[in-house]
């Protein structure tokens, strides 16, 4: 029989009954459509957390505090302290810079304009060349003002503009809590990198930060805790070797050996891996999703086959007696399932395409389409038709001639 | 003499088992010559559709064989008992059996698009369907579909459709059955000129009207031959 022949009877069979047959494509059509869309939003996600690892500046070691027993605050001789920071920028070789970052928010005053709630973020001077951030007005604080625990602030351009307008606010005084300041500088614009938003931020000594904004009682037997040390490591350093060395400093001055260490170092590899662990169970998730949605069309599918072979029972017997063998009668259902799977998928396609473009597009997340992603999608709702048009082929094939006939 | 188109011997087809087992032909033995136009008669449950199903390939006997165009097709299987009626039956129905929403051409077309010898092109084969419906006269209704034919005309695209494969017996099961007296005329007309043309036709029927156009009668009772009857009249019609 002819292939020409099969694929337009099969069309024209399923355009007869064309609202029956889009219902019936509406399962594949949904899960195609899911699929694509959602691996172009895991796939866009893991793009912007990809630029965010990268804009946070290359060679960058990361050292946090672990609590291996207890939790945090259990012991208070465990865990990073500030002086920890100092000392890896200190003794440790083929370090270019280190960052400490504490977080706080306070309301803003300043220019007669009063901001609530305004992120502070706690740093030590290395930070706008360890993050590679630019400053546009006057200067970031130095190593002195972070020692005397002097009252300067930098300002995020967004944060700036909303204060002072078109003013230079280098020299203006302005109230963060109750803690009056001197603006000494503001940042180059950032914008956003990931969630965080590096313009409407102000910047300040960290040490201020944990006097004025964190103080804690555990600061004075140990010193400040912070959560993360950042450390850039410098060009021509080992990476291995700087982490060598920060090991061995950090378990002596926290008396501990290096199996029951209570910091953990990773790198940026080790983000990545562990990003993409994550997006690979995301993916995985997502499989189940697809498999799912893909197995309901297909049943949907099986189920209207075998409604149609029924239909067309009398059908089956006239092209039996002039002489269709039972595989020209199971290809030319098995044919119809297949080409309902695949309309149902190519339409599912253009849909989910759509759908992400249209979602990227109109909410903050970022879509990536994967043509990986398109040929599966095709390629599973083609195997959902062989698969669930089977067995309604081959009941039809096995009909019985004479009974098919006098089918009414 | 050349060989019979059917050849049967003893044929038993029993439905059933033990004491409920129906035996709906119970020992046929007929011969059917090349060229003949047989018709088979008789009341209703005599056997008659089962018979033949069977001389159309469409089951296989119980017990007994049955040559058909020299061959013994009572022990194929599937398979090759539809590749026989494909090469060498053409069926008529009483209810003409056309698919639905579909042109009188595709139609016609249908046995040849089942055909694994002849590999004919798309264009040969409608053209050789063209040729059959102007055969029966319907050359101005090639793409009608079956609904907007009457039963006449429907009975037509159909015969058009059993002859398109050239087959060597044309099976006709009531061939009239569903139709007026003026198109069961034009009908059995249109067979007479097969058979006259050398078709060998086996028909059944109801009505001695419509068996008078065939040679001779083969009454069946209770699955049995009970006599055959030579008509005189077309004899001496064919043969004059
Ligand atoms: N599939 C079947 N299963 C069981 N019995 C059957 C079957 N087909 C036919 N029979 C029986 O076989 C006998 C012959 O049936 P058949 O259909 O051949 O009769 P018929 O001569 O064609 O009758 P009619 O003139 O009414 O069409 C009947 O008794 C019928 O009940
Ligand atoms: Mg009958």
């Amino acid at each position: 029989m002819k292939w020409r022949e099969i694929l337009r009877v099969a069309a024209e069979a399923i355009w007869k009954n064309s609202v029956r047959s889009v219902l019936t494509m509406l399962g594949v059509i949904i899960g195609v459509a899911a699929v694509i869309v959602m691996v172009a939003v895991s796939a866009g996600t893991e793009a912007t957390i990809q630029e965010e690892i990268t804009s946070l500046g290359t060679n960058l070691l990361f050292v946090q505090s672990s609590f291996a027993r207890g939790g945090l605050g259990s012991n208070p001789n465990q865990g990073l302290v500030f002086d920890d920071a100092i000392a890896i920028a200190e003794q440790v070789k083929g370090v270019a810079g280190v960052v400490v970052e504490q977080n706080a928010t306070a309301n803003v005053k300043a220019n007669g304009t009063t901001l609530e709630n305004i992120t502070i973020l706690g740093t030590t001077p290395d930070f706008p060349s360890v993050r590679d951030i630019e400053v546009a007005e006057g200067r970031y604080f130095n190593q002195l003002e972070l020692d005397r625990k002097q009252k300067v602030v930098v300002l995020g351009s967004s944060l700036a503009e909303e204060l002072f307008g078109d003013a230079n606010p280098v020299g203006e005084v302005i109230t963060v809590g109750n803690v009056k300041m001197t603006v000494i500088g503001v940042l180059a614009p950032k914008g956003l990198v990931g969630e965080v938003d590096y313009d409407a931020r102000l910047y300040m000594p960290i040490t201020v930060v944990f006097q004025k904004f964190t103080p804690s009682n555990l600061a004075k037997l140990r010193g400040d805790r912070v959560r993360l040390i950042y450390v850039e490591v410098a060009p021509d350093a080992d990476p291995e070797e700087v982490i060598t060395q920060i090991e061995l400093l950090l378990a002596k001055r926290h008396d501990v050996s290096l199996d029951s260490a209570d910091f953990t170092i990773t790198t940026q590899q080790d983000i990545i891996a562990t990003q993409e662990a994550t997006t690979a169970a995301f993916r995985s998730l997502l499989a189940w999703v697809a498999g799912v949605s893909l197995i309901v069309g297909g049943i949907g599918i099986m189920n209207i086959m075998l409604v149609s072979v029924t239909e067309r029972t009398r059908e089956i017997g006239i092209r039996q007696a002039i002489g269709a063998m039972p595989e020209d009668i199971q290809m030319q259902f098995l044919v119809e399932a297949l080409l309902l799977s695949t309309a149902g998928g190519i339409i599912g396609i253009a849909l989910g395409v759509g759908g992400a473009y249209i979602f990227g597009s109109i909410s903050d997340m970022r879509t990536v389409i994967v043509p990986e992603s398109i040929a599966l999608a095709f390629g599973s709702a083609a195997v959902v038709g062989a698969f669930f048009g089977y067995y309604p082929a081959t009941k039809a094939a096995q009909l019985d001639p004479i009974e098919a006939l006098r089918y009414e | 003499m050349s060989t019979p188109i059917i050849e049967t011997h003893d044929l038993k087809q029993v439905y059933g088992t033990g004491d409920a087992a129906v035996h709906a032909l119970d020992g046929v033995s007929i011969t059917v010559e090349r060229g003949e136009f047989v018709a088979i008669m008789g009341p209703s449950g005599s056997g008659k559709s089962t018979l033949m199903n069977i001389l159309g390939c469409l089951a296989r006997p119980t017990s007994g064989t049955y040559y058909l165009d020299g061959e013994d097709v009572s022990g194929l299987d599937r398979r090759q008992l539809a590749a026989i009626r494909n090469r060498k039956l053409g069926f008529i129905f009483q209810a003409y059996n056309l698919l639905p929403r579909t042109s009188a051409v595709r139609n016609v077309i249908l046995p040849l698009i089942y055909d694994r010898t002849k590999h004919l092109s798309m264009q040969e084969m409608e053209a050789r369907a063209r040729e059959m419906l102007t055969l029966v006269g319907l050359e101005d209704r090639l793409d009608h579909q079956p609904h907007e034919l009457s039963g006449g005309q429907q009975q037509r695209v159909a015969i058009a459709r059993a002859l398109v494969n050239d087959p060597v017996l044309i099976i006709a099961d009531e061939p009239t059955g569903n139709l007026d007296s003026k198109s069961s005329l034009e009908i059995m007309n249109l067979l007479k000129t097969l058979h006259e043309r050398g078709r060998t036709i086996v028909m059944v029927t109801h009505d001695e009207e419509t068996a008078a156009y065939a040679e001779r009668i083969i009454h069946l009772r209770d699955g049995k031959v009970e006599r055959i009857v030579h008509n005189e009249k077309t004899k001496a019609r064919v043969a004059a």
